[in-house]
């Protein structure tokens, strides 16, 4: 394998509504900020993930080309995914040999539409997504087959939105308050933010990673697994999936200093803790995680960048980073960065 | 720059919705379903999925072209309770989302489920479909689920003549006129009011009435939040009324007083109804209201 390691990460400072910013807008900074911290203004390859139905426009990834500079022409790709997703595509082209420098980006604009429903239409046509169940819906249905103990949930979602406040990227969320359920027995608290946000992340490989790095963040394993969509056929207790792809990108080989976790949540943390095999010794989600804010499909991508972020500033070994898409946790990537 | 926000409305939609082709294993299921059957297909392995797919999703393998019916009853796994559901839910009242794995199948269905209230929900009960009108071979042929009859409402109700002969019509006639007609045992030395014709301690008979008044004391009663059609309102107030004169109290309705200013030894006198609508029935007495005189020391 070609060691390719995170050089530069950044991210939007995250809204809870929509500035009205377009989608080149919105991630024209970050590209900007990635291209000054590197000194690089082409790169052999460009991947973003990004969901049109977040806009509500076909092929809306396609005009935030605007931001990139892509003329001449650019060797570019995209997955209508989270951008975790587009990471993993990026370190696989550079598997190749042939190109050493990656930039990776993700956005969304969720406040635009309804995001409980539009949800909906991940599903599979036949048997779920007529139902309407929606986002809520099927969260619920795993935090009840989780059954966690309330007060590990609403200190999840407290530490979480504690972290937040002291991330000028993420929300500011006051302390959770009140009983409301969403849907039983998630709690209103329960429910991820609302959020508008995109993150941009470069790749280098070989000497290129310590040319623009002081502490390139190496990625010493990186593996996806995927469990079958439909609900009644797991067992949606755990995550046999980010269990496999736990093993596979090495997760076990050594302590885990910073863990940051595409749990969504609360009950997601644990389900995810689990099938990490995370013990108490690392810190989990420093950085707020999505319950103090949820781009959607930059969110996981923002997971990678924060455990990325501390190597690059020196503060950590050994980090892993979590990114889940598809409903109840279906598909997982799991990432392990050292310094 | 305006200083307002420019916001306007944009709606995505497919006029007339995707056409998708189901493929012979999910169109398999549907028709069933039109029909009113639920199929399972097993696996190499001998395990039945339902909903049915095309490849066992544990081993990648293609299933086997045996379809099963399943159910149409099946056990909850797991649920969730919506409290207010969205237009685009399978119902339009607080439901239950579910899996359900129907008896025979080996994996669970995603479905909704009405048990009227959430407290009838719990994970291991027994429900069943129920289906739509017109099933069209489609998901939503069944509407919902709903819990396994466990049981039932008996209505009881028969329809009788009665007769006030004897001593009850004698103390009807006095009510009809507007005195409260009651006995005494000689031998007991005791004052029943309503009349009887015998006395319930020694069995003697008793040959003449005796006319109360319409006053009396609250030995006793009862604050009642069930209504009931001869009640003023809820809640209303049943009383032991102690007649003046007499040694064993009557129940009637007590009016014209908040409930919570009852209490025992509260004198109180009856309010008849206007004697143009009087009748030889205890329709009569509307109810004891308070007199306003002190209370009285009951022994």
């Amino acid at each position: 394998m070609r060691e390719v390691a995170i050089v530069a990460f950044a991210q939007t400072r995250h809204t809870p509504h929509d500035t009205g910013l377009s989608e080149p807008e919105l991630i024209l900074p970050v590209i900007n900020e990635v291209k000054e911290r590197t000194g690089l203004d082409r790169f052999g390859f460009t991947c973003s993930g990004s969901c049109d139905y977040l806009a509500g426009a076909p092929f809306s990834f396609v005009s935030a080309l605007d931001a990139l500079a892509a003329w001449p022409p650019i060797s570019e790709s995209h997955v209508e995914m989270d951008g975790a997703w587009a990471l993993y595509e990026a370190w696989v082209r550079l598997q190749h040999g042939d190109v050493d420098s990656a930039l990776v980006y993700g956005f969304g604009k969720s406040s635009l539409g309804d995001l409980r429903t539009i949800m909906t239409l991940q599903l599979d046509p036949y048997y779920l997504a007529p139902l309407g169940l929606d986002q809520l819906s099927y969260a619920a249905l795993q935090a009840a087959a989780v059954g966690a103990d309330r007060k590990e949930l609403d200190e999840i979602v407290r530490r979480s939105r504690a972290d937040g406040r002291a991330n000028p990227y993420a929300l500011d969320l006051p302390d959770p308050e009140g009983e409301d359920f969403a849907v039983q027995p998630l709690k209103q608290t329960d429910v991820p933010p609302i959020t508008d946000g995109a993150a941009a992340i470069v790749l280098a490989a070989g000497d290129l990673a310590t040319e623009l790095s002081d502490s390139p963040a190496y990625i010493r394993g990186i593996a996806h697994r995927i469990e079958p969509h439909y609900l009644g056929m797991r067992d949606l207790g755990r995550s046999a999936s980010a269990a496999d792809a736990a093993r596979a990108a090495g997760v076990g080989k050594g302590p885990v200093e910073v863990a940051e976790l595409h749990a969504q949540f609360p009950h997601e943390e644990i389900i995810l803790r689990e099938a990490l095999e995370l013990t108490g010794d690392t810190v989990i989600n420093p950085s707020g995680g999505p319950l103090a804010a949820n781009p959607v499909m930059a969110t996981g991508l923002i997971r990678i960048g924060e455990a990325a972020r501390r190597i690059l500033d020196g503060h950590a070994r050994r980090t892993v980073a979590h990114a889940a898409g598809g409903p109840c946790l279906q598909h997982n990537l799991v990432t392990v960065l050292e310094a | 720059m305006p200083s307002d926000p420019l916001v306007t409305q944009h709606v995505l939609e497919f006029p007339g919705g995707y056409t998708r082709s189901t493929g012979p294993v999910v169109g398999r299921f549907l028709s069933e379903l039109r029909a009113r059957r639920i199929v399972g297909v097993r696996t190499a392995e001998g395990r039945v999925l339902v909903p049915p797919l095309e490849y066992d999703p544990a081993t990648g393998e293609p299933v086997t072209g045996e379809y099963v019916e399943v159910g149409p009853a099946g056990t909850v796994t797991t649920w969730n309770w919506v409290h207010e559901p969205l237009d685009g839910h399978p119902l339009d009242r607080p439901f239950a989302w579910a899996l359900i794995k129907l008896d025979g199948a080996d994996t669970a269905l995603v479905h909704a489920v009405d048990p009227e209230h959430v407290k009838a929900m719990r994970t291991g009960m027994r429900v069943w479909p129920v289906w739509r009108d017109q099933p069209t071979g489609h998901i939503t042929d069944i509407s919902h689920f709903v819990p396994e009859v466990t049981k039932i409402v008996s209505n009881v109700r028969g329809e009788y003549r009665i007769q006030a002969g004897g001593a009850l019509r004698v103390f009807l006639e006095g009510i009809e006129r507007g005195v409260f007609l009651g006995g005494r045992c000689d031998r007991c030395d005791k004052v029943y009011v309503p009349y009887r014709a015998a006395c319930p301690e020694c069995g003697g008979v008793i040959p003449d009435t005796l006319e109360l008044p319409d006053t009396g004391t609250i030995t006793t009663f009862a604050i009642n939040n069930l209504p009931d059609p001869r009640a003023p309102q809820v809640p209303f107030v049943s009383a032991y009324i102690l007649l003046d004169g007499a040694d064993i109290p009557m129940i009637a309705l007590i009016g014209d007083v908040p409930a919570h200013e009852v209490r025992q030894g509260m004198r109180v006198k009856a309010v008849w109804v206007p004697e143009s609508e009087r009748t030889a029935s205890m329709a009569n007495i509307r109810w004891f209201a308070p007199t306003g005189e002190p209370d009285v020391e009951l022994s």
